[in-house]
């Protein structure tokens, strides 16, 4: 789907137009995308990414939400124009505001969709009469609640002046003015319908009495204390066939009043402004992942405004989580462990090794989560970070064997490695998960080694996972962080920065120690297992 | 509609008394007897008089007298009155039987179901009317007379006339005109039910051309959801007038309620009078607020009356202007009997309907109390004198300012000096406060502790008699109180011989 947003032009405000609205997702001049990505990235699944999309998209339709999510940016200005926009949505007025907006103008949209499937003339020009009265009500009201909430960011203020200059159109103005017009008169119509066996007779309403009151009217001598109630019951809203067959002889009955409303439809039939149809598609970016965030923030987990940078490869995140992993908890009322990271100066890798059921895997996830969605310009999990925005996330997380090719898994994995390396430029992010984790020991280290070194000729960021202690031996670009106990466990800290080798070797011994396998442990089993 | 028979200005309140209230009391002055009595085997008649007794101290003097000239008219009228409660039942009854149908069900279903019950409603209603009318020159009471004035008044044969002719027409044969507006989405709003003039329904019925400019929509027999979507929009019309019609029966049937509810007292007392026929009853005198104490001649207790079948003899004591009356004497003498007739009588006064007497008179009273002896806790939290002490303060908490209080061998439960104190200070408190106090004590030094108070903490002092030959009536008489309760009677009675015979079969064990 490719779709180009309008740009702003300096020159019409400066002849005193009318100012043209571009977009909620972009900034003035920033143009937009040349085409939005339909397909989902190739990093997605590793980082579970695809699990939170599957999530915030489960409420809407495919082709709307999931493209906005698939398009990143690399330009700081958007990034800042999305944070402030985030920021102003924080206030419950603004969001509650927008909600409100946006579902008037969906179902507005709904119904001009629903009127063109109908075949009964005056049904459907009062349903277009309605979406109208609708579209600017609505419109109206977003404007009254935008001055009232006053709103920050760039995007919304320019986005309230452009709809007071839309209202203020003289065009505008007689749409809405015709169209209540229009309704009153209808609201004036009285008929009245016939009813008798098979047959229904519609005439004017000729000022008969009300049955009911007579006959309450009958039995009040009987009335005690309270009054007769006289309860009302919502009908059934939907319009069937009779209804809209007894509106078309109601319209032969008021020819006058429909023969307006008729001219009325034709002549407005594009009276839907595509800017505000696409701020209303593009809002949702913004509602479904605050909605998504909500429950983890409920929790007392905290979201930041990163600083961003193209040039600068610092990063550090203060309490960041895995926001699939801390969505997945919420829903049982469970917090993720959060956990600090820094790279300064020249760092750029990190090694993370530790036992099993440490959280490695996600911790590598949030690595990678982070530096995606910095790109969207979402609220990232954590208290404070900073990131640098990467032209791409590489990932190479644990596949299952595929039978069906004839390569070897070691294979396998080399060519998926040499795939990235192909591609990554200085500007990547790189997340590596355990590999080459299916060769003797030996040979691991020697690939694992010589990846490390490319990845740091090519001064890319990167986090890798692994057993191997040795890799862990601290350089100017590399920082080792070893996961400690069960992140489950809320009250410890997942990981600490180690730089130094040998704790590293005695937490191995104990481990083995604890397993039976240490050799004393291990010798005594033999000998009483194979005693003759 | 009112039926006013309870009060002259408003309705009886019928909200059901819960279980437990009262039963103390109850219990105490055996006043189940009397309800049982007055309702026979209709089981709402008996927890109606129950709780119109049981809350008659909230009564004032002219209701009191309201109600005595409706019971006089109905105790000259016995059939009549029996007969109305009876189309009450029977209304209640039809209606508990064929009912309204289910409030969200169909409106069609509803409207007829309402029609129907509503037909029914008003046949009785004229029977009423009729009875009414049959008896009306023969009742003189405000009360009575009000009603039947309101039944022929409202009740009249052309209501009744219109009433058929109206839910005839509610039968809808001719067809239903309903007004609307276009509302959202051009669906009909505002509906509503609406009557068709004279000469449209000559035209409905196809005798004239029709006036104006109408078009006509007509419903193929196969469809289906044309047929639906018609009778929608017919409900839709007709719910209005079929909630209409529904809320008017439930109004009809709520007239029979309280009719029942207000005949009920008065037909607890027909049962009464026919089952104490023969003993003396009297009307009694309410007297100003400012009064004490109370006065009465042949004074019976209603209960024992009822149980013993045969003439009782009833007690004469003038107590007016004392507000403490002191019982002692022979045990089992008669002395709670009298306590217990003084507390009904008063309750039934209150009530405004007769008192077994040859006359009562007494100020109203705003609280009426029993303090009896009780069991020992079963629960064995406290002893019994604590126990009693316990319930005498949870009495206080619904005392009034004008309260009377039966007590009856109170706070005897330790040594007489200890128990004669406490009873002394409570009873001077509750004098202090203008209670009426009855007192059924064997405490010598309780009893003549009062002897001298003298002017408005006077005490009236009644003695159980004994005869000569060591029985006992159950009349009492004015005297002193006595430091003996006679016990050598029953000793003699119950015990002696028992004891005889023990020892003496056991001497010859030894």
């Amino acid at each position: 789907m490719a779709q180009a947003c309008p740009s702003s032009d300096p020159a019409r405000a400066a002849r005193g137009l009318n100012p043209v609205f571009g977009s909620i997702l972009f900034p003035p001049g920033l143009g937009g995308v040349a085409a939005w990505n339909v397909e989902q990235p190739a990093c997605f699944h590793d980082l579970n990414l695809d699990q939170v999309m599957a999530s915030i998209a489960s409420e809407y339709r495919d082709d709307e939400l999931r493209p906005f999510f698939h398009t990143p940016c690399r330009d700081p200005r958007v990034i800042r124009y999305r944070h402030e926009i985030f920021a102003d949505l924080e206030d419950d007025a603004i969001s509650d505001l927008l909600s409100v907006f946006a579902e008037s103008m969906r179902r507005a949209m709904r119904d001009l969709e629903y009127a063109k499937t109908l075949t009964y003339r005056s049904y459907q020009q009062i349903v277009v009469l309605d979406a109208i009265n609708d579209y600017c009500r609505a419109l109206h009201r977003l404007d009254d609640g935008l001055v009232a909430a006053r709103p920050r960011s760039e995007g919304l203020r320019a986005f309230g002046a452009y709809i007071r200059a839309y209202l203020e159109s003289a065009e505008t103005h007689r749409l809405a003015t015709e169209a209540e017009a229009i309704r009153t008169q209808l609201d004036g119509i009285r008929y009245a319908t016939f009813i008798k066996r098979n047959r229904i007779i519609v005439r004017k309403y000729r000022e008969e009495s009300d049955y009911s009151a007579r006959i309450l009217g009958i039995f009040e001598r009987f009335e005690h204390g309270a009054a007769l109630r006289r309860p009302t019951r919502a009908a059934d809203a939907w319009v069937n066939h009779i209804d809209a067959e007894i509106l078309d002889l109601v319209a032969r009955l008021f020819p006058k009043i429909f023969s307006r409303l008729g001219h009325y439809i034709v002549t407005n039939s594009g009276f839907f402004n595509p800017t505000v149809a696409l701020f209303t598609r593009q809002l949702r970016f913004y509602q479904a992942y605050l909605r998504y965030i909500a429950p983890i923030r409920a929790l007392g987990l905290a979201f930041c405004y990163p600083a961003v940078s193209i040039s600068s490869k610092e990063f550090h995140c203060e309490q960041g989580f895995d926001l699939a992993l801390a969505h997945q908890l919420a829903a049982d009322k469970r917090r993720v462990v959060a956990n600090d990271i820094r790279l300064t100066g020249t760092e750029r890798i990190l090694i993370v090794s530790g036992p099993n059921q440490g959280g490695k895997t996600t911790f590598a996830r949030m690595f990678g989560q982070l530096h995606y969605l910095a790109r969207l310009g979402c609220p990232l999990p954590g208290q404070a970070a900073r990131i640098f925005l990467c032209d791409r996330v590489f990932t190479h997380f644990e596949r299952r064997e595929e039978p069906a090719n004839l390569r070897s898994k070691l294979e396998d994995d080399m060519l998926r490695i040499r795939d990235i390396y192909a591609v990554a430029t200085p500007a990547s992010v790189i997340v590596l998960n355990e590999i080459f984790n299916s060769t003797p020991w030996r040979d691991q280290i020697f690939l694992s080694r010589e990846m490390l070194e490319a990845t740091m000729r090519l001064d890319a960021l990167a986090l890798c996972v692994t057993f191997i202690e040795e890799l862990a031996a601290p350089t100017a670009n590399t920082v080792s962080m070893v996961a400690a106990v069960d992140p489950l466990d809320a009250a410890q800290r997942t990981f600490k920065v180690e730089r130094r080798t040998a704790e590293g070797l005695a937490y191995a011994m104990s481990l083995a120690e604890k397993h039976g396998v240490s050799f004393a442990r291990l010798a005594r089993r033999l000998d009483e297992r194979l005693a003759p | 509609m009112k039926a006013l028979l309870m009060h002259r200005n408003r309705d009886a309140d019928r909200e059901p008394l819960p279980e437990d209230a009262g039963a103390q009391i109850a219990d105490d002055l055996n006043l189940d007897t009397l309800f049982s009595a007055m309702a026979g085997n209709d089981r709402y008649l008996f927890e109606t008089v129950r709780k119109i007794i049981l809350t008659s101290v909230e009564n004032d003097a002219d209701t009191i007298l309201y109600r005595q000239a409706v019971l006089q008219d109905c105790l000259a009228n016995r059939d009549a009155i029996r007969q109305m409660y009876a189309l009450a039942v029977e209304a209640l009854e039809r209606q508990r039987r064929d009912g309204f149908g289910m409030p969200s069900g169909r409106p069609g279903a509803m409207l007829s179901g309402a029609v129907r019950i509503v037909e029914i409603m008003c046949g009785i209603l004229r029977r009423l009317r009729m009875e009414a009318a049959a008896t009306a020159a023969h009742f003189t009471s405000e009360g009575l007379r009000r009603l039947c004035g309101t039944l022929q008044s409202e009740l009249a044969d052309d209501y009744f006339f219109t009433v058929a002719r109206e839910l005839d027409h509610l039968k809808f044969r001719e067809g239903v005109l309903i007004s609307a507006a276009p509302g959202r989405a051009g669906k009909g709003t505002g509906l509503i039910l609406r009557e068709p003039r004279r000469r449209d329904r000559n035209w409905l019925l196809g005798l004239v051309r029709p006036a104006g400019e109408q078009h006509t929509l007509h419903i193929d027999a196969r469809d289906d959801a044309g047929w639906r979507a018609m009778s929608e929009l017919r409900d839709q019309g007709l719910v209005l007038v079929a909630d209409a019609l529904r809320s008017s029966a439930e109004h009809i049937v709520d007239f029979f309620r309280a009719l029942r509810f207000e005949l009920s007292l008065y037909v607890g007392c027909i049962n009464l009078a026919e089952r104490l026929a023969g003993h003396p009853w009297t009307w009694p005198v309410p007297l100003a607020d400012d009064a004490a104490g109370f006065s009465c001649r042949g004074l019976c207790n209603v209960c024992l009356a009822l149980n013993m079948g045969q003439q009782v003899t009833g007690n004469d004591v003038d107590a007016l202007g004392h507000p403490l009356v002191i019982i002692t004497g022979a045990n089992r003498g008669g002395k709670s009997t009298f306590l217990a007739s003084v507390g009904q009588a008063q309750l039934m006064m209150q009530a405004g309907i007769f008192v077994m007497a040859r006359a009562f008179s007494a100020p109203l009273r705003d609280t009426v109390c029993t303090h009896y002896v009780r069991e020992e806790d079963a629960t064995m939290r406290s002893g019994k004198f604590d126990e009693e002490l316990g319930r005498m303060s949870d009495m206080v908490e619904q005392l009034g300012s004008r309260a009377m209080i039966l007590f009856n061998e109170s706070f005897s439960a330790t040594n007489e000096r200890e128990g004669s104190e406490v009873a002394h200070q409570i009873v001077s408190a509750l004098l202090d406060h203008g209670a009426l106090v009855l007192f059924v004590t064997h405490m010598y030094e309780f009893a003549s502790g009062f002897r001298q108070n003298t002017g408005r903490t006077a005490a009236v002092f009644l003695r159980a008699e004994r005869d000569d030959g060591g029985s006992r009536n159950f009349q009492l008489c004015q005297g002193e109180p006595l430091q003996t309760g006679f016990a050598q009677d029953l000793y003699r009675d119950i015990l002696a011989d028992t004891l005889s015979d023990s020892a003496r079969r056991y001497r010859f064990r030894r």
